[in-house]
């Protein structure tokens, strides 16, 4: 392979500094959109240099494979919706992890009879496998959001066996392909990978999943890293590592904010732990009411605060919600919006779904600034969310959620749960807030309740 | 100095960099953060130009062609996402700027 020159180098640091500055940008909501741009500017740069020095063959059909392939990504960024996003993410990542596995297979080949060394070989093995783990992981992930699939934990009794021996088998093929290079030990380091990620998607429940989209996306990272080292390219070491580091922190930062460590989550399940999910309806007695009830509750209510969840968004209900809010501001009332961490289905995802919406700012509370408040709240609105509710969280060791810190909406004068049904929320689990007597249901489509409960309101 | 300890020493501060940049993110990001994050790794489609350009037999030339195809769509795909997620965050801030600052973050 040529070597790269230096002008090269010095493009790739500079679009290696256009990810560290789009990742510093992406922290803070008044420079995200300019630094996610500035990481799209260097990442075209850098793939555009390489035509220039490297002598590349096939030109042509590279060129058309890059533009199907920037087709797909337009369409399926445009298309996608907002409440669809966990899945695209996970999507998007996983064919990352497979091209990182695709291009390291294919370097395995030209290391083969090369003298590159041990180490550059260990890389390439290192590529393979976690490669395939992404690119496996990813696509199990978005069968299991995309309901493709059952979204309850999967297990059978040898999973853990089976687990530990493919890791075992991969590290042997690892060390083989370092002592003893061949391309068909890449092919069966692949297949392993592969299955590996499989396995290890499987035993997470659907509430854990949005943490492993954020793990494997780690996971591609250091992947693309390895590459870099194995291509002997610096940007692909950097950026690889940025996105290796960045993600493993943002992993941690959300495991911490559902109280669970990130062992917990991925292996949690073939412990038995979440054995209360039963994800069976109950026919225990509710009280139920009629729109007018609750346009009467909210209407004469001081204090409002409306903890949005995922059938919300489901229900396209945004809109409608933002309305009834500004009804109610307008007749003098406090209304808030309590945003659990991980509400919807991804961390963050609730405030991308109402700032669809166009819900201002100010208005979304984090569960941390507005958790000592529900005590002096008139009503709690809880729309289309159940398990960021759930005390059992709180009350019940051995549940599946329990430890994660909810929003205190147990600690208000009344609360207002709007549902479609009874069922149980993502993770599986009844909530005894359901049957507590200062709770009042509105059964219904979201949309369709929200639009009933808007004109009740408005007629006060 | 050895080339492979140059190679580690970019690795491990690229490490804390990476963790340093994003430690003071606010919930509130973490969906568009993930999604950049992504978007960035998707820099692999350098690497899957790099080895298909000097691809020589068949086979490898469609492996690489695959590598292209799979690592455009999560560039490419990746940023323009991000974008669009970001762009409803940013919209809001015309119609009331008087009190839209920071959405997360300050206790």
């Amino acid at each position: 392979m040529t070597a790269t020159p230096v002008w090269a180098q010095l493009v790739y640091l500079l679009a290696a500094v256009c990810f560290i500055l789009a990742l510093k940008g992406l922290s803070s909501p008044k420079t995200a959109r300019a630094g996610n741009l500035i990481g799209a500017v260097g990442a075209v740069i850098a793939c555009v240099v390489v035509f220039f020095y490297a002598e590349l063959d096939h030109v042509a059909a590279i060129l058309v494979a890059a533009a199907i392939g920037t087709a797909v990504g337009v369409v399926g960024a445009q298309r996608v919706q907002m409440t669809q996003m966990p899945q695209l993410v996970a999507l998007f990542n996983g064919v990352g992890g497979g091209a990182a596995a695709l291009v390291a297979l294919l370097e395995l080949g030209n290391l083969v009879d090369g003298d590159r060394g041990g180490f550059a070989l260990a890389a390439t093995a290192f590529t393979i496998v976690v490669g395939c783990v992404s690119f496996a992981g990813s696509m199990i992930t978005f069968a299991k959001l995309q309901d493709l699939m059952t979204s309850r934990p999967v297990t059978f009794p040898g999973l853990p066996i089976m687990f530990g021996g493919s890791l075992l088998v991969a590290l042997v093929l690892s060390v083989l392909t370092v002592t003893d290079p061949a391309v068909w030990l890449g092919v069966v380091l692949a297949l392993v990978g592969l299955s590996l990620g499989v396995l290890l998607v499987l035993p997470v429940g659907g509430a854990d999943v949005p943490i492993v989209i954020s793990l494997l996306n780690a996971f591609t990272g250091l992947t693309v890293a390895a590459g870099g080292y194995v291509l002997d390219n610096t940007v692909l070491l950097v950026a690889g590592t940025l996105v290796g580091a960045a993600g493993t922190f943002l992993t941690k930062l959300m495991a911490a904010a559902m109280g669970r460590s990130v062992a917990n989550i991925l292996f949690g399940a073939l412990k038995g732990g979440s054995t209360l999910g039963s994800g069976e309806v109950s026919d225990r007695p509710v009280r139920s009411a009629a729109p007018q009830d609750v346009a009467i509750l909210l209407g004469y209510a001081d204090k409002v605060i409306i903890v949005p969840g995922y059938g919300l968004a489901v229900a396209q209900a945004q809109h409608t919600l933002r309305e009834l809010a500004d009804v109610l501001m307008a007749r003098g009332i406090a209304v808030d919006y309590a945003i659990h961490p991980v509400a919807g289905r991804m961390p963050g995802h609730m405030n991308v779904l109402l700032a669809e919406a166009q819900v201002p700012y100010e208005q979304l509370k984090e569960m941390d600034d507005i958790n000592s408040e529900f005590k002096q709240t008139d009503v709690v609105l809880v729309v289309g969310a159940n398990d960021v509710v759930n005390p059992a969280a709180k009350t019940t060791p051995g549940a599946p959620i329990y430890g994660m810190p909810i929003l205190n909406a147990d600690e208000a004068h009344q609360v207002v749960f709007m549902k479609r049904s009874m069922r149980p929320g993502f993770s599986g689990i009844e909530n005894e807030l359901l049957f507590d007597p200062k709770t009042t249901l509105l059964f219904g489509d979201a949309k369709d309740s929200l639009g009933k409960l808007l004109s009740a309101v408005k007629t006060l | 100095m050895n080339e492979s300890i140059v190679w580690l020493t970019i690795f491990i501060l690229s490490v804390f960099v990476g963790v340093e940049v994003i430690s003071k993110v606010s919930s509130t990001l973490h969906t568009p953060l993930m999604s950049g994050a992504n978007a960035i790794h998707g820099i692999i489609l350098l690497g899957a130009i790099l080895v298909t350009g000097h691809a020589e037999s068949n086979l490898a030339l469609v492996v690489g062609l695959v590598a292209v195809v799979l690592a455009s769509v999560n560039m490419v795909g990746g940023f323009l996402v991000t974008d669009r997620m970001l762009q409803m965050f940013v919209r809001k801030k015309k119609p009331a700027p008087a009190k839209v600052e920071h959405g997360g973050g300050q206790s």
